[in-house]
């Protein structure tokens, strides 16, 4: 049984904790201080406003913990706001959150919400081999990655799923969607993760 | 279209656990996102301001809207009248985020709403009751709201409004199939919906508290009941330290099942707004909307 926490501060928890309910042998609980992420052997931050997620793990003291651990080794997948606080880069802003991942994100990159779009025929060729539908609700995408990172998904030429070692950045939300196929991904991360330890 | 509805309902739920600032200026706007808003309700004067200045409430000025949409990057809403349709086509021209069709302006159609499923941009709606939120969602609204009294600082409506839509809810779904459709006619609301909430115990979009809100306690309180998160108008920027109260409010919407959070945020805060007996209303703008 592997325990994956949910960063339970603002934004698209429930429905994660609903996706990860319909796989075999996990456990899905919500994280809201800083002492719980002991207890996890992964860790989502889901989609919402990134300044509002990045300004409350700063008051309630979990933001240092949180970076550490994941610079330790804790493996995390960040969608959509998620994705921006993992990037070490913000375009036009001065500095990032948890500057974990080496991505340079643009926030709102598509536009206002009329922008917003979905798609259902396309594939990542890494995670299934049948296609993943995607939404994208205010959407980053990622301009460009350091050399350690993999890029899982381009589309229309931009970057919008990139993984490294053990941390995965989405900017759409499979969380809002039936199909749990990125989160079966992720969780062969933690798989992988956990091997490693012992 | 359908996609487009879906697409709005889950901008909604990224809304979540959050709390939505009304703003007069960029200024304000700028305070409402450093404090920690999930968004913010562009709006000319709060809801204290138009109560106390009477007269007819419309739409802001758009150029206003878009100085705040221009300051600040999280989502920005503004408010339309009550069937006011061309108000709602100017908001969604110049890219506003989400639509309010607000009790809180002085309503431009004494019958009928907006056509919410023909626009592309997203609309939230207030309602008192589960009739009313399920006739606002077939009109396409992709949020609900409670109809609390906007800028009386008194939570008393938005917390009768929240017990009377768990109660409707929960009175449904112990309903047998057959006594549905009578259900949905004494309702005035659409059958498939009232069928969707008896099978999931729950609106299909998001539901957030509105009204006299003025407290962090205020806010959590409105969680407990059930509140997917909450708006807050008058209520900061009419009180004695907004920046602070913006603050612990955010805090306790978060944390609303911790006291000790709440109780930390809830000191020094300075003076609420001025609150106003719910009795003593010359206007209750929850009995605008139809």
């Amino acid at each position: 049984m592997l325990t994956i926490g949910i960063l339970s501060l603002q934004g698209s928890v429930i429905e994660h904790i609903k996706v990860l309910q319909k796989i075999k042998n996990i456990k899905a609980v919500e994280i809201k201080y800083a002492h719980e992420l002991g207890l996890i052997d992964g860790l989502i931050i889901p989609g919402g406003e990134s300044t509002t997620i990045s300004k409350l793990l700063k008051d309630f003291n979990i933001f240092d913990a949180l970076k550490r651990r994941i610079e330790d080794g804790l493996p995390v997948w960040g969608t959509c706001a998620g994705l921006i606080l993992l990037s070490k880069y913000i375009n036009g802003e001065k500095s990032g959150h948890l500057e974990v991942m080496d991505i340079n994100v643009k926030r709102n990159a598509y536009g206002s919400q009329i922008n917003s779009f979905s798609t259902i025929y396309e594939r990542i060729d890494d995670i299934s081999n049948v296609p993943i539908p995607m939404v994208f609700i205010r959407a980053p995408y990622i301009i460009s990655v350091g050399s350690d990172v993999k890029v899982l998904k381009l589309l229309d030429g931009k970057i919008v799923a990139a993984r490294q070692k053990h941390m995965l950045a989405t900017a759409f939300h499979p969380e809002l969607t039936d199909n749990t196929a990125v989160h079966e991904y992720f969780i062969s991360m933690v798989k992988e993760s956990a091997t490693c330890r012992f | 279209m359908e996609n487009r509805y879906e697409l709005n309902k889950n901008l909604a739920q990224m809304l979540k656990g959050g709390v939505i600032m009304d703003v007069i200026n960029s200024e304000q706007a700028i305070i409402a996102e450093k404090a920690g808003a999930v968004a913010v309700m562009a709006l000319e004067s709060v809801p204290a301001d138009i109560r106390k200045n009477g007269g007819v409430a419309r739409m802001s000025d758009p150029k206003m809207i878009k100085e705040i949409i221009a300051s600040v990057s999280i989502p920005v809403m503004a408010k339309v009248r009550i069937g006011h349709f061309v108000e709602a086509q100017i908001l969604e021209s110049i890219g506003i985020d989400y639509i309010d069709e607000s009790e809180v302006l002085t309503p431009a159609d004494n019958v009928y709403h907006i056509d919410k499923a023909s626009f592309n941009v997203p609309y939230v709606c207030g309602a008192k009751n589960l009739g009313e939120a399920l006739r606002r969602i077939g009109e396409g609204a992709s949020m609900i709201r409670t109809k609390g009294e906007a800028g009386t600082g008194n939570v008393v409506e938005a917390v009768k409004h929240m017990r009377t839509m768990n109660q409707e809810i929960r009175q449904l779904q112990n309903l047998p199939a057959e006594e549905l459709m009578t259900y949905a006619k004494n309702l005035c609301a659409p059958y498939e919906l009232v069928k969707y909430v008896a099978q999931n115990g729950k609106l299909p979009v998001v539901n957030f508290a509105a009204g006299g809100i003025a407290t962090p306690a205020d806010a959590a309180l409105m969680m407990q009941l059930g509140c997917d998160g909450v708006f807050v108008g008058s209520g900061i920027f009419k009180s004695g330290n907004p920046e602070k109260r913006a603050n612990a409010i955010v805090k306790a919407v978060t944390y609303f099942n911790d006291p000790k959070i709440i109780a930390e945020v809830s000191e020094d805060l300075g003076e609420a707004m001025v609150g106003i007996n719910i009795t003593n209303l010359d206007t209750s703008f929850s009995d605008r909307g139809w």
